[in-house]
């Protein structure tokens, strides 16, 4: 690994009570490439990236952000430093429209005083929105009807965008192609590859291994809380990923759980 | 709702998303626009209705058309506040109350201080150029203060509005009874009454000015404003809109307290059109009030709601009553009509969401 890593979290531990869910979670994530998270449901992948996006505070270990060590206390926190995450449930507003939801909580305001008054800026909102929008060729008839009225690959789209639009380096996906059709899902991982194109490094969730082959440089493999095994995308096979994944399950399975 | 098939576009080719939105025809949209207007028009037909069928064409004279916006405009500002908390997919049950609060609060405050208990049953109020202002700001408080409470409620133990609200309007009738003493207050200042209650200005009632820049305030605020944007994104998706960095509670707190602001000021407007204040005369204001906002297109479920609508809503009840009366039909009948309009109202939202949503 020559390049410097943009992220690097090592030895991450995290407890829920006793029982653990992660004993020792590693990563390093570098710029303009798209790093795949894979395990077994309960393998604490999610919890990882909750850790990584500010939702959870871990209990041992070290982010690195450039080499620099980071704590990340809330989403807030994740999103200064230039970390945007999707979740899996879509966290958009589904009565409102693209541009307000790319701009949900950072709005921006007219110039004083009647932004003083709380006026938004809904013209300079909407062309950004349209900007990002061809940016990542991202097809939207219009970025002023409600999300909800999009299809489900549309909305992951806006809710990429956004995520995009402000995660200045690391953007981070929790199984983005779970909830869509096929078609679909094979837009949100071209837009995953535009994204990896602009130098911004993609943390990955997804349990579907082709598509993982399809679209991620490299690939971390989680079990029981643990980081048992890192390729590239190289180095690896489906059948050697899976066999990391599950190979020991049967003599852990009945401890198994997060 | 099927979604049409199109072949899938070749990896490198700039990927149009999904196949454009469902393509509407012409019977489609306006099918969509009479969803959307169809409470305005049958608004319109009703004063059609009675302009045409009152004897002498009475219903479309000048003088009851101020009547009719008069007797709306405290349903209207109660309306508005319940607009803002039903599009964050709240309720608020206490605006009745509140008021009530509020216009008994203000009353004793201005009887207190305009002069001795004997001069003012003798209707002289020497001190009523401080005691007005005193009273009005006691009773904007008060309402705010219930507001603030309701938010505080809703926001920091979590509990749900309707239970909250449901509470806090019997605190705050019950609260108004104690502080009456169950008994109707004396007549508060003439100057107030003439002012705020049957004054007008270029003609119109000035309870009805009052309203009508509370709409106009309302809708921009609604519509502009980063406080409409908020209000409407946490009625749509609350958490998605705490983990966006949107302050949820405090928005919350301040949408209740607007709501209960709303309130001080319809009490103040109905202290002053009627003298005094009139407990049990408000037990259904927060029915009428959900009415307005619900007839209007608001959706209960939150996210989406207009003022103009609200407003439009709360005419309808006032026009049946006014209508009916004057053609002599039992005005019982209003009440009936009233509650079938909320439910086809709450049907075609229902029916305008299955659209929007696949």
């Amino acid at each position: 690994m020559s390049e410097s890593p943009l992220l690097r979290a090592t030895g991450i531990q995290k407890h829920f009570g006793s029982v653990v869910a992660l004993r020792d979670a590693n990563l390093e994530l570098v710029a303009g490439e798209v790093h795949a998270l894979v395990g077994d449901n309960g393998a604490g992948k999610s919890t990882f990236i909750k850790i990584l996006s500010g939702v959870l505070q871990p209990d041992g270990g070290e982010v690195l952000i450039d080499g620099r060590a980071v704590t990340i206390h809330n989403p807030q926190a994740a999103r200064e430093l230039g970390i945007e995450t999707v979740y899996q449930d879509l966290a958009l507003a589904g009565h409102l429209d693209a541009a307000s939801n790319l701009f949900l909580g950072r709005e921006r305001m007219l110039p004083p005083p009647l932004g003083w008054m709380g006026f938004l800026d809904k013209r300079a909102m909407r062309r950004r929105t349209e900007e990002e929008m061809r940016h990542l060729k991202i097809g939207i008839k219009s970025v002023e009807q409600p999300v909800l009225s999009l299809s489900g690959g549309q909305r992951q789209a806006v809710a990429v965008a956004r995520a995009v639009a402000w995660g200045k380096r690391i953007v981070i996906m929790d199984e983005p192609t779970a909830a869509l059709g096929v078609r679909e899902s094979l837009m949100v991982l071209q837009l995953i590859r535009e994204i990896r194109s602009s130098g911004i490094g993609v943390i990955m969730i997804s349990h579907n291994l082709p598509e993982i082959f399809e679209v991620a440089d490299r690939i971390s493999v989680m079990r029981l809380g643990q980081t048992v095994a890192n390729f590239t995308k190289a180095e690896t096979s489906m059948e050697a990923i899976v066999t990391m994944m599950t190979g020991a399950e049967s003599q852990y399975l009945s401890t198994g759980s997060s | 709702m099927a979604t049409p098939t199109t072949p899938i576009p070749p990896p490198q080719a700039p990927l149009e998303i999904d196949a454009p939105a469902p393509r509407a025809g012409t019977a489609r949209l306006m099918v969509l626009a009479l969803a959307n207007f169809w409470i305005l028009f049958f608004l319109l037909a009703l004063i059609v209705y009675f302009s045409i069928t009152t004897p002498n064409h009475a219903f479309l004279s000048t003088t009851n058309f101020k009547n009719l916006a008069l007797d709306t405009s405290e349903v209207i500002l109660l309306g508005i506040g319940e607009t803002f908390v039903i599009v964050t997919a709240g309720i608020d049950l206490s605006v009745g109350g509140i008021l009530v609060f509020s216009g008994v609060a203000g009353g004793l405050v201005m009887l207190h201080f305009s002069g001795t208990s004997a001069q003012v049953d003798n209707l002289q109020y020497p001190h009523a150029s401080t005691a007005i202002p005193l009273g009005i700001a006691v009773a904007l408080a008060a309402g705010t203060g219930w507001g603030l409470l309701n938010g505080l409620l809703v926001t920091l133990l979590r509990l749900p509005p309707f239970i909250v609200t449901l509470g806090s309007l019997g605190m705050a009738f019950g609260g108004a009874d104690l502080l009456t003493g169950g008994t109707n207050l004396s007549s508060v200042p003439t100057g107030f009454q003439n002012s705020l209650g049957n004054g007008t200005i270029l003609g119109i009632y000035v309870p009805v000015i009052v309203a009508l820049i509370a709409i106009v305030i309302a809708h921009v605020l609604l519509t502009q404003t980063r406080f409409g944007r908020y209000t409407a994104a946490i009625g749509s998706n609350e958490e998605g809109s705490r983990r966006s960095g949107v302050p949820v509670d405090l928005h919350l707190i301040k949408v209740y307290a607007l709501t209960g602001f709303l309130c001080g000021l319809a009490g103040l407007i109905d202290l002053a059109r009627f003298g005094t204040e009139n407990i049990s005369s408000h037990n259904t204001d927060n029915l009428n009030a959900i009415a307005a906002v619900v007839i209007g297109g608001t959706s209960l479920f939150g996210g989406v709601g207009t003022i103009i609508g609200t407003l439009v809503g709360a005419f309808i009840p006032t026009v049946l009553q006014n209508g009916f009366v004057i053609n002599g039909i039992d005005p019982f009948w209003q009440e009936v009509l009233v509650g079938a309009t909320i439910i086809i109202a709450v049907y075609i939202d229902q029916w305008r969401r299955r659209r929007t949503s696949k």
